[in-house]
């Protein structure tokens, strides 16, 4: 369902014809019809909104989007994940002077987890409860929004949340809380497909942003906490025909089905819940799995349970797997693997980072799924020892029981989903990580279809200092931590970098800040007025660069005076 | 990800969890999505059914713990079950409080999105059942003195110099009037007789996953004007703190020449000489008995 009035009709249609002159100014191709070439919208050309300019978005320009770094194309930024920006007007020099320029309201409740688009000057984002929106970056005004129709009976484990949109052509995708994909027609914020990838009524969902590889739209599904069966699938972007799933829990006769005890491979979690990333020069797309279900109650489903809280090395035309690599086997303590795995070339050495919610910090050979190192980076008790490969394995003394036993990380993890950023200039891998240990405690609890299944609860441990947090400045060479910025609480904001020597990221007291990445000093700071549950991203426009942020149900923008 | 435990707005994607205050927000969008309130169904279709109790102890693990403790007795969190309930204690007034939250307290809706990954109605009722069995077997109350317990919190024991009981006292403690009902006897004993263990909590903001405790704290300001008292709120940068003259300070850190925070309470501990073991159950008495109304 779309609420669209009349006024907003005729702003948008303002817009797209505004666009269309701008696009042929620019000798830009572009798709027009009804071109319109009014004094009257010459007029308005020339007091200012003319630098919108609307050439549309080709696989291409995805590959190549370092070329453009004035827009944000995708979740991370870049296929490779690293949440980088060469923008460099705001720099270290100047941070201090930042100032916000617009806010934009969603009136939404309830967490605002996603990242933004910018494409030539128009920004496209979504907000709680699956509403999606289109602005003018410059001004924040809205061009269009969108609020999906939800049924009553979702299941969202975690909030009705959405992380963001995907681009391609003349349409944004959009993965729904009741488990669709949805496209929308980027001028207007109409539904042009819509699939359903699974039932909602038993236990799915969509939270992440979605992936654009060429023509192809790629999600991966929510419910680890309802006994699902997770899965990544490929859309046709024009027509929204699945082309391929890759299941993330193999099927009878599959490689890896021998990993789970019975039939509990059927409701055994492993949802792909976080963005993922794409090498093109191999043409490799990599994704992440979370928890084996239920999380926190190993019995019943012995065995290692692949793919759950896996990396995963797909090709993206077929879906087909190429390696894995399982962070945490036979996991009982929710140790997800859903944080984004950057893509590092470090001169021939071509690796994959992740900073894991398990606490420890892992660089993966692209090529081959080996591992390299696994270091912790936070508080681990789970585990203290390593297999012949050096993959941390869990600590027998570890595993929940009834009464519940103390372990760190707790179950929100060292991180959790929001973005880690890797800087080419200081070559440091950047995390908001979390000290929090928990009790987890275990029951038995039977299965139903869409209802809760994670087998118990954890606890704070009461006699533990406050929880705390920190944004951690980890140096890959070594793995060892360089700083550390210590927030009062654990936060919840993840963490961009830019060629001006700057890391941004958010805290759970509602400030906005921009550090030194060499040193994690802070320059800059703005009170949001809310917890921020969101990675930042940076844009340009008329050669003015901006830095934005979610917090509370407002998206802000700030920029130099 | 687990849900986010029930205080974070967000739970998990992971749990993370979830937001009182946007309790309101929950409640209204449970409304704008359910249409009709489900709570008008006033009767348990599972009442006295141990084996729906036994399921209702899962969802209780699971949904409820966090706050009110295995076996509902209360945690540092949220009040003890096993007793009378100051919001009802009918099968369909707990129903209600559980699907649809308490406006005005940490309860949050059990709605999708409210606490951990959303309980449907039929999980609700298994709730209510199991916590009405608990009730049955719960033992009689320990009572006190109430009246006596009153002599002593405006008197002897010097408690209404920093807490409030019905707009009455001190500034300097949390405000104790409802923490009767909304803490179990084992806490309201270890705050007395070991107040540093567990701090009292603070304000909660609306998104923010942990509340703030209250901290004790002194600081020097530029001029050299030393200063102490307990935490109210701080961020990064600026530290919102009540003097023990219950004077409000505002400070930016950045200007303060030192700041000192000290994980203990500024209250004194209460052990059996300052407090007996009698006239600690009549304190107790006298909190529960107004926390009660």
């Amino acid at each position: 369902m779309k609420r669209q009035l009349s006024d907003k009709e005729l702003k948008s249609e303002f817009l797209n014809r505004l666009s269309s002159q701008a696009g042929e100014k620019h000798g830009l191709g572009m798709t027009i019809s009804g071109r319109v070439a009014a004094v009257s919208l010459a007029g308005m050309f020339c007091i200012g909104l003319a630098s919108i300019a609307s050439a549309q978005v080709t696989p291409q320009r995805l590959v190549d989007s370092a070329k453009e770094p004035q827009n944000w194309l995708m979740y991370s930024g870049d296929y490779a994940g690293r949440r980088y920006s060469t923008l460099d007007q705001i720099n270290a020099s100047n941070a201090f002077s930042l100032v916000p320029k617009w806010a934009y309201q969603t009136m939404a409740g309830g967490k605002f987890e996603a990242t933004s688009l910018v494409v030539d000057g128009v920004l496209y984002s979504t907000g709680a409860d699956d509403r999606a929106f289109a602005l003018d970056a410059r001004s924040g005004r809205p061009i269009w929004q969108y609020q999906r129709a939800l049924p009553p009976d979702i299941r969202p484990c975690c909030g009705r949340v959405n992380r963001g949109l995907a681009i391609l052509g003349d349409k944004v995708f959009l993965g729904t809380l009741d488990a669709h994909v949805i496209a929308l027609d980027t001028k207007t914020g109409n539904v042009v497909w819509d699939v359903e990838a699974a039932a909602h009524t038993t236990g799915y969902s969509i939270t992440l942003a979605p992936l654009v590889i060429k023509s192809l739209v790629m999600v991966g599904v929510s419910g680890g906490e309802y006994g699902i069966r997770g899965f990544i699938d490929a859309y046709d972007a024009a027509t929204g025909t699945r082309k391929w799933r890759f299941y993330t829990i193999p099927g009878p006769g599959e490689p890896g089905h021998e990993t789970w005890e019975g039939d509990s491979w059927k409701i055994g979690g492993a949802p792909a819940w976080i963005t993922g990333t794409f090498d093109p020069a191999t043409d490799t797309t990599f994704w992440t799995t979370g928890n084996p279900a239920p999380s926190n109650r190993g019995e019943g489903r012995a065995g290692d349970n692949l793919y759950s809280n896996s990396l995963l090395a797909l090709d993206p035309e077929t879906g087909k797997l190429k390696w894995h690599f399982q962070f945490t086997k036979h996991d009982e303590h929710d140790y997800d693997a859903t944080q984004v795995p950057v893509l590092v070339d470090e001169g021939d050495r071509h690796l994959i980072m992740q900073a894991n919610r398990n606490g420890f910090f892992y660089v993966i050979d692209r090529a081959s799924g080996k591992l390299l190192s696994a270091t912790p980076y936070g508080r681990v008790t789970w585990s203290n020892s390593k297999d012949a490969s050096g993959v941390p394995i869990e600590r027998k003394e570890a595993s929940p029981t009834l009464a519940g036993v103390p372990v760190c990380p707790g179950a929100l993890g060292a991180t959790n989903w929001f973005s880690p950023t890797y800087d080419p200039q200081t070559k440091l891998f950047y995390v908001s990580a979390r000290e929090q240990c928990d009790i987890f405690s275990t029951a038995p609890q039977p299965y139903e279809a869409g209802h809760a299944f994670y087998g118990s609860a954890y606890f704070p441990n009461d006699d533990a200092q406050p929880f705390w947090g920190a944004v951690r400045a980890i140096d890959p060479a070594t793995s060892q931590i360089k700083w550390e910025l210590k927030h009062i609480s654990p936060s919840w904001s993840g963490v961009l970098s830019t060629a001006g020597g700057l890391v941004f990221t958010g805290d759970a007291e509602g400030n906005f800040m921009a550090l030194d990445a060499a040193t994690g000093k802070i320059l800059w700071h703005f009170q949001c007025g809310a917890s921020v549950y969101a990675s930042p991203m940076t844009y340009a426009i008329d050669g003015k660069q901006y830095v934005a942020i979610a917090a509370g149900s407002t998206l802000f923008a700030f920029g130099l005076p | 990800m687990l849900p986010a435990n029930p205080y974070t707005p967000t739970l998990r994607h992971s749990l993370n969890v979830f937001c009182i205050s946007s309790l309101a927000c929950l409640v209204f969008l449970a409304c704008l999505s359910m249409g009709q309130p489900l709570f008008a169904q006033e009767k348990n279709p599972y009442a006295g059914d141990a084996k729906i109790a036994k399921l209702g102890e899962y969802q209780f693990r699971l949904n409820c713990a966090f706050c009110h403790g295995l076996g509902a007795h209360g945690g540092g969190r949220g009040p003890d079950l096993t007793r009378a309930k100051r919001h009802g204690s009918s099968d369909a007034e707990i129903f209600h409080n559980i699907h649809d939250g308490i406006a005005g307290t940490a309860m949050p809706a059990a709605t999708n999105g409210g606490i951990g990954v959303g309980m449907s109605d039929e999980e609700i009722w298994q709730v209510v059942t199991y916590i009405r069995s608990l009730e049955v077997k719960a033992p009689a109350q320990p009572m006190g003195n109430a009246a006596h317990g009153k002599e002593l919190f405006n008197g002897a024991a010097g408690c209404s110099t920093c807490h409030m009981m019905e707009g009455k006292g001190g500034r300097l403690g949390p405000d104790l009037t409802s923490v009767g009902a909304s803490r179990s006897t084992e806490y309201l004993v270890e705050s007395l007789r070991n107040p540093s263990r567990r701090l009292a909590q603070g304000i909660f903001e609306a998104m923010k996953e942990f509340p703030q405790e209250y901290v004790s704290v002194s600081v020097m300001t530029a001029d050299g004007t030393k200063l102490s008292g307990v935490v109210l709120n701080e961020d990064q940068f600026t530290l919102q703190m009540l003097d023990t003259q219950e004077q409000l300070r505002l400070f930016e850190k950045s200007k303060l020449r030192s700041l000192e925070k000290k994980r203990e309470s500024a209250m004194p501990v209460y052990d059996q000489k300052t407090l007996s073991d009698k006239d600690l159950q009549d304190l107790i008495a006298y909190l529960q008995t107004a926390g009660a109304q």
